[in-house]
């Protein structure tokens, strides 16, 4: 199946073209919602044989290129559109289309009744194209193309009800800033591609990647392409100091949260931070910017999600931060725990955020958990669903989140050192405590809604099912990384899948440094400790003495406020960036550039056309002897010429 | 003569044609419901042809002592010609019928000058050369004039017919020349035996002759002063057909007689600046005199010697590159152009109406599928992509620089420029003009499955430029 893995993209294409050529036309919901999810379907079904296929071959063939046909060449440069199937592509294949495919069930049930059903549906498969040639792509340029497919993707989801209100503007005002903000890190990627074409004259990965370890290149060559290239990361990943995008991303249709904005697009930073890890293994200190920014943006967002009120807004903030965790992984150089995040967090934030989608569902769109309270009783399958999340992503043994989790903290210390773990732990436990209060406030204690009015109620089997699949996933997920501590060196099956593909740069990190069990045990002990008090903590405070809560913002009202308004990061950006760059715009690029200089320009160089314009048409005379007499002085001329240079 | 039958094979589709020829005069004569048999026996024989051909692309031959040659880039242009004369064969159905022209001929003519664009490109003698090009020529004459009772459609043809003739004057006076100097005419001999020293001035002057009458073919200046006035008074569905892969007919014959002549001493000297001179010409001049248009069709006639002028340079480049570009060119070209035509002929109303650009104020609005299509063959001729003509330009362009012609690659550039205001002022006029078109379409489903064909050919190549290049540069 691997020789054909291309349908793999090619099926949600053709979706795509139907619902969006047709689907106006056709318009009932159930043929274009079928098509739409069969499409992605079928595309899971061609990954998941040709991941079977993979699995039965000896480690060092397991990578293969599929060439599928030449898309441009230009000079030097030549890109095919060529899929790269190998451990790395198959994970992140089998994530995309896997989730991605019980969302589009999922979206069946959500988007129900929508005006633009099929729109949507258009759209998420349209997603897919993109994101699988992202991930699968065996070279930056074709990468790049999924790269801006997905952004613009994101774009036009997140601007889906582009008609209604969103915080202080509108829907449209947060898709502009998703894509806006996109361009800035799209900015990095260009240049590092650029970097890496004019000292590799290629683009492809197999030619270029192998080459980077014995690379006689400066050091500074690695460091600025890993740091531009880790600017791309951190717009399209929602990391410091790009993430503003991210939660106003919340204003799209929830299960587009949950598709693009938590579980697969969000993680193409990582992706190529991984795929080209080795670039960053010769640039140590681009590794630390990459681990600082990543224990940063993890800390950082984790304490706005303390506060937060809106059920999606707590959900975003911890996206950002669980992206901060994969980022710590990868700059500490343990690229297949980042991967390994991915994966189980794809799981559980998914899962979150289709349950996040049926109780808004169910409670009439209302997002405010300060409305919610007692929703246990009237929709007890998210509520279990949602519970199982929350757990795994409190790190809770034996759930998916806490496999993952450890062995980024583990890695951190061992690779890092005892800071990156601290913070990191605390994060942890931060996590612990404010999911712990979503699912306390939401579900358990009083009811807090107008009963009158109001009236909750559990959602669909089409949606309803999916979460429970998600919720297997996010219990089993973790399993196929078991610690080394307690399974040896090989038990660890994940890691030992992506080892070939990470070993050059692994190779090349080569930290050294001996650490007991003892050491390990203790850690994990620590953490696991430190979560079920946060979660006891966070069920007393908001199930049983709301009060404390009430008290602890009163008597820390700056703090409280500080965070609730999330550091006004985005009010200091408005200042600093955004209102000097349209007054500049406004007074110089357009009054003066555009208006005066270009305009003049354009306008004038129109009327120096037109003024010849209309004179040549007079030698236009429509007399035909006229014209043989043109052609014949041309011919006499020429002929001339030819003999006086002879 | 050593004759093989089992070579027919690789001539196969110019028999087929002839036969096709001869059996449509016969159905013509003497079976009542002529007009609904062969509109589609001619598209089905060329859609048949075209697949052929690129079945025995990879095949080369070549029959009758060296006359004609087969496979390779021969069989590209000769499924451009049949391809696209299958489209312009869907376009013209429903158009005679609405112009009310209808007369058998018509289609028997198309099929003939499709046989002699196949000859032309065929050919591996001069003779082959103009016997071709004799056959196309004389059935365009007819064609533009097939609208018998209108005015403009007599002028077009009458003024074709006297151009034409002087120019095949130059054409039969170069390849006399030629002859003279090297006692030849096959085409593999003559650049076996031709000196492109200075003493061989006579040849390389009958080269010229030969390149100038062909210049007048594709639409040249200074000798495109016939184009306007022939593309316009001629009936749509022959525009198409002249303007498309005639010109790629034309074309062939430079790639065959005149381009292996680039890269030989005296002769690149000398060929390059002229060459060079004839596609600035008509880059600047088409580009700023579509400007001042007010006709669609006499709109596209600049058009038309612009891109001449574009395809030009991928031959005084004279490398292989430039020659790989001007036929992707003319394919890009030839499809583009067919749906534009194919459109204007679908919203052209009787008596020769509808054809101003401010009629069609509106149209966005009123038939979105018709507008938008127009727009896209709009985009695609402008050069901008993802659509065929970007690329067409590129490779062109590219070949020109690599042969220290950058220069002319510049001058290129500019014209593409200008040509974006009288491309895009179309665009501007469908979708922002106030909406106050008044003439209804008769909508025509053949003639829009041809224009629908044309516009997934013209993405497609816009899309892969670089499996289709590859495929014209294998050979």
């Amino acid at each position: 199946m691997t020789d054909y893995i291309y349908l793999a993209v090619l099926f949600p294409l053709i979706g795509f073209l139907i619902n969006g050529l047709f689907g106006s036309k056709i318009k009932n919901e159930k043929i274009t919602g079928g098509i739409g999810t069969a499409m992605v379907g079928l595309s899971f079904l061609v990954v998941l044989f040709s991941f079977i296929e993979t699995l039965g071959l000896p480690a060092d063939k397991r990578s293969r290129i599929v060439e599928w046909f030449t898309w441009l060449e230009a000079g030097g440069l030549k890109a095919a559109a060529a899929y790269q199937v190998d451990q790395l592509s198959l994970v992140m294949s089998l994530v995309v289309t896997g989730v991605g495919f019980l969302i589009h069930i999922y979206s069946i049930g959500y988007m129900h009744g929508d005006k633009a059903f099929w729109r949507f549906f258009a759209y998420l498969n349209l997603f897919i194209f993109a994101m699988m040639n992202l991930v699968l792509a065996d070279n930056f340029v074709l990468l790049f193309l999924g790269w801006e497919g997905v952004g613009l993707c994101s774009y036009l989801l997140i601007g889906f009800w582009y008609d209604r209100k969103f915080d202080k503007g509108t829907v449209a005002d947060a898709s502009k800033k998703a894509f806006i903000v996109n361009r800035i890190g799209d900015f990095g990627f260009l240049v590092a591609m650029f970097f890496i074409f004019s000292y590799f004259h290629s683009l492809n990965f197999s030619e270029v990647l192998p080459l980077v370890a014995n690379s006689e290149l400066k050091p500074w060559v690695f460091e600025a392409i890993a740091l531009f290239m880790f600017l791309g990361a951190t717009g399209k990943s929602a990391q410091i100091p790009l993430y503003v995008w991210l939660p106003d991303a919340m204003a799209g249709p929830t299960p587009v949260s949950a598709l693009i904005h938590a579980a697969t697009m969000v993680t193409a930073g990582v992706y190529l931070v991984a795929r080209t890890g080795i670039i960053f293994a010769m640039a140590p200190t681009a590794m630390m910017v990459v681990a600082i920014v990543g224990l940063c943006t993890a800390f950082f967002a984790a304490t706005v999600g303390l506060v937060q009120n809106d059920i999606k807004k707590v959900l975003a903030y911890s996206t950002v931060s669980q992206l901060g965790y994969m980022f710590l992984a990868l700059g500490v150089g343990a690229f297949s725990s980042g991967i390994f995040h991915v994966m189980t967090h794809a799981f559980f934030k998914a899962l979150l955020f289709l349950g996040a989608g049926s109780v808004i569902h169910g409670m009439h769109e209302q997002q405010d958990i300060q409305h919610y309270g007692g929703l246990k009783k009237y929709m007890p399958k998210t509520y279990i669903t949602f519970m199982i999340a929350t757990i795994a992503i409190a790190g809770i043994p034996p759930f998916a989140g806490f496999f993952s989790k450890d062995e980024i903290l583990w890695m951190s210390y061992a690779n890092g050192g005892l800071f990156f773990w601290i913070i990191g732990a605390v994060t942890s436990l931060m996590t612990a405590f404010y999911m712990f209060r979503l699912t306390s406030l939401t579900f358990e204690g009083k009811e807090r809604f107008d009963k009158h009015h109001v009236h909750p109620h559990e959602s669909p089997n089409v949606m309803v099912i999916p979460l429970m699949i998600l919720a297997g996933l996010s219990i089993v997920g973790g399993w196929v990384g078991l610690p080394k501590v307690f399974v040896g060196e090989s038990g660890n099956w994940l890691d030992s899948w992506l080892a070939p593909i990470f070993k050059d740069a692994t190779r090349k990190i080569a930290h050294g440094g001996f650490h007991s069990h003892f050491e390990e045990y203790l850690l994990m002990t620590l953490t696991v400790i430190g979560a079920v008090a946060s979660i006891m903590l966070a069920r007393h405070i908001y199930i049983k003495r709301p009060q404390i809560a009430k008290d602890v913002a009163e008597s820390f009202k700056g703090m409280y406020k500080t965070l609730y308004n999330k550091y006004f990061v985005d009010e200091f950006y408005q200042k600093t960036i955004i209102d000097p760059l349209v007054g500049l715009s406004d007074k110089f690029l357009f009054r003066f550039t555009d208006a005066k200089l270009i305009d003049g320009a354009v306008n004038g160089t129109a009327k120096v056309v037109s003024f010849f314009s209309a004179h040549l048409r007079k030698f236009q005379t429509g007399v035909a002897q006229f014209y043989a007499a043109v052609m014949m002085i041309t011919i006499v001329g020429a002929l001339f010429w030819i003999i006086l240079s002879f | 003569m050593d004759f093989n039958l089992s070579d027919i094979t690789g001539y196969l589709p110019l028999v087929i044609l002839a036969a096709v020829v001869l059996i449509s005069l016969v159905i013509e004569m003497y079976i009542k419901s002529a007009p609904k048999i062969l509109p589609w026996l001619t598209v089905i024989s060329f859609l048949g042809l075209s697949y052929q051909s690129l079945l025995t692309i990879g095949k080369p031959g070549s029959f009758f002592n060296n006359m004609l040659a087969t496979g390779g880039h021969v069989n590209i242009f000769w499924f451009l010609f049949n391809f696209g004369g299958a489209v312009v064969a869907l376009i013209t159905i429903d158009y005679l019928k609405k112009t009310e022209i209808y007369h058998g001929e018509y289609y028997i003519l198309l099929q003939s000058s499709v046989l002699g664009m196949m000859l032309i490109a065929g050919a591996k003698d001069l003779i082959m050369v103009f016997v071709g090009l004799e056959l196309m020529s004389l059935t365009f004459y007819i064609l533009a004039g097939f609208a018998r009772k209108r005015l403009f459609s007599n002028e077009a043809a009458l003024k074709y017919f006297l151009l034409g003739a002087f120019a095949t004057g130059f054409i039969v006076y170069g390849l006399a020349l030629i002859y003279g100097s090297s006692q030849t005419l096959n085409i593999d001999k003559l650049y076996e035996h031709f000196t492109f020293e200075s003493k061989n001035i006579v040849g390389i002057i009958g080269l010229f002759l030969f390149f100038a009458g062909f210049a007048f073919k594709i639409a040249s200046v200074p000798f495109h002063m016939w184009v306007p006035d022939v593309y316009q008074g001629a009936p749509t569905s022959t525009t198409a057909l002249m303007s498309t892969v005639g010109k790629a007919a034309a074309f062939s014959a430079l790639i065959i007689v005149v381009s292996p002549a680039f890269g030989k001493e005296k002769a690149t000297e000398i060929l390059t600046p002229l060459v060079a001179t004839f596609a600035t010409l008509s880059m600047v001049y088409g580009s700023i005199t579509a400007i001042m248009q007010t006709d669609i069709k006499r709109m596209l006639a600049y058009s038309s010697i612009v891109h001449a002028g574009y395809m030009l340079i991928g031959l005084a480049a004279g490398n292989k590159e430039g020659i790989d570009g001007v036929i992707f060119y003319l394919i890009a070209y030839s499809f583009m152009n067919l749906g534009a035509f194919g459109l204007i002929s679908v919203l052209e109303g009787k008596e020769e109406k509808n054809l101003a650009i401010s009629d069609y104020t509106g149209l966005g609005s009123k038939y979105p599928v018709l507008a938008g299509l127009l727009a896209l063959f709009m985009f695609s001729l402008t050069g901008i992509p993802p659509f065929a003509a970007f690329f067409g330009k590129y490779y062109v362009f590219m070949a020109a620089i690599r042969a220290d012609l950058l220069w002319l690659a510049i001058v290129g550039i500019a014209a593409s420029a200008i040509s974006l205001y009288f491309y895009l002022r179309v665009v501007v006029v469908m979708y922002f003009g106030k909406d106050e078109s008044k003439f209804e379409v008769t909508s025509s489903n053949p003639a829009l499955t041809g224009i629908i064909v044309s516009a997934l050919l013209v993405i497609l190549m816009g899309v892969l430029p670089g499996s289709i290049i590859d495929l014209i540069a294998k050979f």
